[in-house]
């Protein structure tokens, strides 16, 4: 009784939540698993238990490799966001640090992309990256004829190859300046003492990033590369605003929207079970890694 | 006394939660009502003009029936039909919904969504009053389940005059070597791109046309009933004549809209584009008055139509009123009230064309007499996952430009849907 009275009123205010989210998250990803493993891929609904031939199909049996090509895409994708990302964001909080004036007014400038919604930079960027070159140029391409640049034109995102990568670039664009707020609250939380120390025992200034402020920053890089990552896996509303659902430019989540208005319920369900296994492959160990650094602290 | 007053805000704070959860319940329904929800997607300009006019057209013609408008707008249907599918699946439906008419509703069909309408088309007189390709088209094993509003034409090859001129072509093409011949001229002035194109579905118009005039309309209908293959040589060849005009199309097509297409025309930098009859209307709207038109070359007396319907849900809640809305719908007054303002033709053959602008006028001459086929890229043809899967065979295309595989993807999709 006493040990009930000691944690029975936190249970209960966390009831409301624990159940929402046992209906709402655990509930729904098992409603998906079902639905994933049926054959409901009409308005009819589902015959019966297909095993995992949805999962198959999707890699081995679809028009067009249309599943593995959206896979490419997302992959080419990921590697430019997180690439880029990482090294602007890096790059905006070393120099910060290093102690420029107006700081406070370069910090804003480069955080509010964050502000704005994928959606609508996407509508921006649509004109920004339009494909057109020479005599019809547009949007950055117009800006580089203009300039005499005329070799820097590009066909952008609907390059088949390496179009995803010009997808990336806003998404980079709105990112690193989140990424730099990490990073410089990671340069601020080094304490002081180290530095001097390093300056006492004579290093250069080389190695003082190198082999003191760095190594300190990894859980900081670690967070960063997680929250964007997943994002990037996940990611729609961007490419949704930029080239509209189409072949070319084809990520899982939107082969997912794409099924699921054709009333494909089993495929949309099994790249949704995909696609939340591979964020789970990067999230599941991060949280293990936590959880074992507050244990130990 | 601490652990009293702490689970006394416990309670207080989970109760709270629950209730406010609680009040999230729906309150909608009636049985018995005299109400009928049109559920369309059509909420603003032309479609919105015309279906006020059917609106007021309802209330001369249903009294005591009162009209709800269930519009739900945004991405051309697509909003719609998403918000639409989980409202049957709950087993809420509209009393009516809009529909594209023909193969596009067998989804709906299939599911046993929709109620068979063939015995009001005999008391509605509708079977006479539509043209028998048509009803063909619509007729799926024997039954009928939609009532068409209006019909659009896809396969009309839109011009800008002066463009067309300037190159010295006089005649409008008849098949499609003249009008490679005619492209050659307008690009030997100096027209990079004269013909303009959009994104996958409008590519896959483009391709259907190509494939009408190659294979004509009987072997064309048959590619969507299972009864021509999509392996055979006849649309090898439509590849490669499709593939001989895409090299005189714009470059960045995947990143172009209908309406960014239409503007190249617009601004002479094509001659030509292949699009849906909407474009006069959107034409007229924009003040350009310099446009021609012609049947896509090659397609003969072929009408590919396409058509926005509505049906007769299972569980109407309003069955009778539904009724009486879907006979407004198909009446020669409700056909003009809708289609005078939307800018479509009636599908009814006994229309005054005196009543219409001057390009309806010409399609409801051609109406009546043509070879009716349906579109897939519009949903009268293909089921909307063959229609996926085939803008997505043409969006590949349009990249790679690798005929044997678009060939395969087209005949893999149709054995996936095709009816057996």
């Amino acid at each position: 009784m006493r040990r009930l009275r000691h944690w029975g009123p936190g249970l209960l205010l966390l009831s409301p939540s624990l159940i929402l989210l046992a209906v709402f998250v655990y509930g729904l990803i098992a409603w998906t698993t079902k639905v994933s493993v049926s054959d409901e891929h009409t308005a009819l609904g589902s015959k019966g238990f297909v095993g995992l031939d949805n999962y198959t199909n999707l890699f081995t049996n679809d028009i067009q490799d249309r599943f593995v090509h959206s896979l490419k895409n997302l992959a080419v994708f990921t590697v430019v966001f997180l690439v880029g990302a990482m090294f602007f964001g890096l790059l905006w909080a070393f120099i910060l640090e290093r102690g420029v004036r107006a700081e406070g007014f370069f910090r804003t400038v480069y955080l509010f992309p964050m502000a704005v919604s994928f959606v609508a930079s996407g509508v921006v960027w649509r004109w920004l990256m339009n494909p057109n070159m020479d005599d019809n140029a547009g949007g950055l391409n117009a800006v580089f004829v203009a300039m005499h640049l005329d070799f820097l034109q590009s066909a952008w995102w609907t390059n088949p190859t390496w179009g995803m990568a010009s997808m990336a670039i806003p998404a980079v664009w709105q990112l690193s300046g989140y990424v730099m707020a990490l990073f410089l609250a990671g340069f601020r939380g080094i304490p002081h003492e180290l530095r001097e120390a390093a300056a006492m025992d004579g290093a250069s200034t080389y190695r003082l990033y190198r082999n003191v402020i760095f190594p300190q920053l990894t859980p900081v890089a670690l967070s960063a590369l997680i929250i964007i990552g997943h994002m990037s896996m996940k990611m729609f509303d961007l490419i949704m605003s930029v080239s509209g659902p189409q072949w070319l430019t084809e990520v899982p989540a939107i082969y997912v929207w794409q099924s699921l208005l054709t009333s494909d319920y089993a495929k949309a369900a099994a790249i949704s079970i995909v696609l939340l296994l591979l964020v789970a492959i990067v999230i599941v160990p991060y949280l293990i890694y936590t959880n074992r650094v507050e244990k130990n602290s | 006394m601490r652990w009293g007053k702490r689970a006394a805000v416990a309670v207080v704070g989970v109760a709270a939660l629950l209730t406010a959860s609680a009040c999230g319940g729906s309150d909608d329904g009636g049985s018995g009502s005299t109400k009928v929800e049109v559920f369309t997607w059509w909420a603003d300009g032309g479609e919105k003009a015309g279906l006020d006019g059917l609106v007021s057209q309802f209330g001369k013609d249903c009294a005591g029936q009162e009209f709800v408008n269930g519009a739900v707008a945004g991405g051309a249907g697509a909003n719609a039909k998403t918000v639409l599918a989980s409202r049957l699946q709950q087993g809420d439906p509209p009393d009516t919904f809009q529909a594209h008419a023909g193969a596009e509703l067998s989804d709906y069909i299939n599911a046993g969504q929709v109620e068979d309408l063939s015995a009001d088309y005999d008391t509605w007189g509708l079977k006479q009053a539509f043209p028998p390709g048509l009803i063909q088209n619509l007729t799926v094993d024997g039954k009928i389940y939609s009532v068409p509003a209006n019909i659009h034409r896809a396969n009309v090859v839109w011009t800008n005059k002066k463009v067309v001129t300037d190159a010295g072509i006089t005649s409008d093409p008849t098949d499609l070597a003249a009008f490679i011949a005619d492209l050659d001229k307008v690009k030997a002035k100096g027209v990079q791109s004269p013909l303009a194109l959009g994104k996958d579905w409008t590519q896959l118009m483009l391709f259907e046309s190509v494939l009408i005039s190659d294979l004509g309309a009987e072997k064309f209908t048959g590619l969507w009933n299972g009864s021509t293959d999509w392996a055979g040589p006849d649309v090898t060849k439509a590849i490669g004549d499709f593939t001989k005009l895409l090299s005189y199309t714009n470059t960045d097509r995947d990143a172009l809209d209908w309406t960014d297409a239409e503007k190249l025309v617009m601004d002479g930098k094509a001659a030509y584009q292949l699009m849906g009859d909407w474009e006069a209307a959107d034409l007229d709207a924009k003040g350009f008055q310099d446009y021609a038109w012609f049947t896509f070359p090659g397609n003969g007396t072929t009408f590919q139509w396409l058509a926005d319907s509505f049906v007769l849900p299972k569980g109407a809640k309003n069955a009778e009123g539904t009724k009486c809305w879907l006979k407004t719908v198909g009446s020669a007054d409700g056909q003009k009230a809708f289609n005078t303002k939307k800018g479509s033709i009636p599908a009814r053959t006994d229309a005054a064309p005196a009543d219409y602008p001057k390009y309806q006028q010409a399609a409801m001459a051609d109406w009546k007499s043509a070879t009716q086929v349906p579109s897939c890229a519009h949903g009268s043809a293909c089921s909307q996952g063959w229609q996926g899967a085939a803008n997505s065979a043409m969006g590949a295309y349009s990249t790679k430009q690798d005929a044997a595989a678009l060939q395969k993807a087209l005949a893999a999709a149709a054995q996936q849907f095709a009816k057996k």
